[in-house]
């Protein structure tokens, strides 16, 4: 399958990734030839065959919602560039600031 | 006392229980040969002074409390983890110490080491070649003796490959034996974190110190690992050998030394027969499309907010399999690629389930070629893809595997490789072992 430039620009877009007029065109590139590749799968018979998407064997796993202790206030923002009054700063939601 | 930097993990125990040497001179001895080599290898991205402890290296994936782990990212550039990965508390228990992060392909996706925002590690054995990837510096760390073991981590042979091109031991364990919890996730129903050592024996014993249940991973297996099966030959050991891993592709020197290696298990007593794992050939396929869809997902968590930079400080590789991945998950894709492929990720389970009721383990080359020049396969992506077409299949079933060294081909390390049964690593181990101790590949050290 070919990739086009504006579809690469719609998955960057979707992605969150932001790429430069080079990068779209050598993306488009390579993802199609990536592509073309991956579509042999095309030619396996999987009619009746049902999808793995986890080898654990395991179904849901539940526990009791019990509180304990976690990392410190001062230990989960440490790592931050952007934070105020103890708090994460995140793009606004309904304006940019 | 000769070079104690080169002895086994269990030797390693034995000198310090025995006051053959202290910790404080075992970590002594460790710093100073890390001082003399790193700089030619670029193995280690930071490093810990120690004066207690036995000295391991950690891919720079595992997260570790106060000590940087950049995933060889810019993202990560100045992260400083606030708690430790479940395997890193399980070493500590056991007496094992943090000396370094190793470097590695970004976030983790790459098989050369040359995805690394900090340069690559070059191949102790020859620093012209790559040392295999994503685990690159872990697997040049065991092999230059800097260090008595280490881990990493292998989601499409990222364990396995580095150690065969590397000539050390690498175990890649079943899906669901060793916590993830503090592995910064690449493809979460693949990813799984493993040793690389010196020997056979080794491995064993790191696996029986990092597996068992974590609250902080569902899909992680209750019981701990427990061995229970030594073997002194290869009598009533059945062992298939794919034909798919020795067609086309497969480089003659390679083939040369696994089928010498072969002939050996079946002098030592192992029945070797011929098996077929049709859908071997659309594993690379299938690993791209599930891989990268939930690397796109996993990824999505670096926004820049609570921790690491913005999203155009990721390199080109990790772009290209987070926009490959958002692609197969876009709607009027989906069906067409994701659930196509874990369809035939089904397929290539079932293949091995029925090759599992007539043998005991599978074996084969691990790699391809041996190690590769620097900078040969970097811009061609598929190219560089498809020199994981044996280790692949294995992740996709969540078989346990592991690479052993079995001889030289161009003067380069090859590596054996054994699989089992989901959660049988002890005949994968105990074959490797057999394997090993009548051979002595081992004893060969890179002359750095």
């Amino acid at each position: 399958m070919k990739i086009t430039s504006d579809q690469v620009k719609k998955v960057s877009k979707l992605a969150n990734l932001p790429l430069t007029e080079n990068q779209v065109e050598q993306y488009s590139d390579q993802l199609s030839k990536i592509l073309e590749y991956i579509d042999q799968l095309n030619r396996v018979n999987t009619s009746g065959i049902f999808p793995i998407y986890n080898v654990s064997q395991k179904k849901n796993t539940l526990r009791q919602d019990e509180v304990s202790t976690s990392l410190t206030q001062k230990e989960v923002l440490q790592n931050t560039s952007r934070k105020m009054n103890g708090q994460f700063v995140t793009k606004g939601v309904f304006e940019e600031k | 006392m000769s070079d104690i930097t080169q002895l086994t993990l269990k030797k390693t125990v034995d000198g310090i229980k025995n006051k053959d040497f202290s910790e404080k001179e075992l970590n002594e001895a460790f710093f100073k040969k890390i001082e003399s080599q790193n700089s030619k290898l670029n193995i280690f991205l930071s490093q810990k002074i120690n004066t207690t402890g036995i000295p391991v290296a950690i891919k720079d994936i595992i997260i570790t409390k106060d000590i940087p782990t950049t995933a060889g990212s810019k993202i990560l550039e100045n992260f400083i983890p606030p708690y430790n990965a479940t395997v890193i508390e399980k070493l500590i228990e056991n007496g094992v110490s943090v000396i370094g992060k190793t470097n590695c392909d970004e976030f983790a996706m790459g098989s050369s080491g040359e995805n690394s925002a900090y340069g690559p590690t070059l191949n102790p054995w020859d620093i012209t070649k790559v040392p295999g990837g994503s685990s690159s510096g872990s697997a040049a760390a065991v092999a230059a003796d800097l260090c008595v073991f280490s881990l990493g981590t292998d989601t499409g042979g990222s364990i396995r490959q580095p150690a065969s091109l590397s000539g050390v031991v690498g175990l890649k364990p079943s899906y669901g034996r060793v916590s993830r919890y503090g592995s910064i996730a690449m493809a979460s129903s693949l990813d799984q974190i493993g040793p690389f050592t010196k020997c056979v024996e080794d491995a064993r014993l790191v696996l029986e110190w990092i597996s068992g249940g974590d609250k902080y991973d569902s899909n992680c297996k209750n019981e701990k690992f427990l061995s229970s099966k030594k073997l002194t030959n290869l009598k009533n050991i059945k062992i298939g050998v794919p034909k798919e891993y020795f067609g086309k592709g497969l480089d003659e020197g390679v083939k040369k030394v696994i089928n010498s290696a072969l002939k050996k298990m079946e002098d030592l007593g192992a029945e070797i027969v011929e098996v077929s794992l049709p859908n071997t050939k659309y594993a690379v396929a299938v690993y791209y499309i599930i891989m990268s869809s939930e690397v796109s997902s996993n990824l999505a968590r670096f926004d820049g907010i609570r921790y690491g930079k913005d999203r155009d400080k990721f390199g080109a590789e990790v772009k290209r399999r987070i926009m490959l991945g958002t692609f197969s998950l876009a709607s009027g894709y989906y069906d067409a690629y994701f659930t196509k492929a874990a369809k035939v990720r089904n397929l290539i389970k079932q293949d091995f389930d029925r090759v599992f009721q007539k043998i005991n383990v599978i074996v084969g080359p691990v790699s391809p070629t041996v190690a590769w020049n620097l900078g040969d396969k970097v811009n061609d992506p598929l190219k560089m893809y498809l020199s994981d077409a044996y280790t692949i299949p294995a992740s996709l079933a969540g078989i346990p595997g592991l690479s052993v060294p079995c001889g030289f081909s161009e003067g380069l390390p090859v590596g054996l490789q054994i699989l089992g049964k989901q959660f049988d690593e002890d005949i994968v181990l105990a074959v490797g072992e057999v394997y090993e101790s009548y051979t002595s590949w081992k004893e060969e050290k890179p002359k750095i």
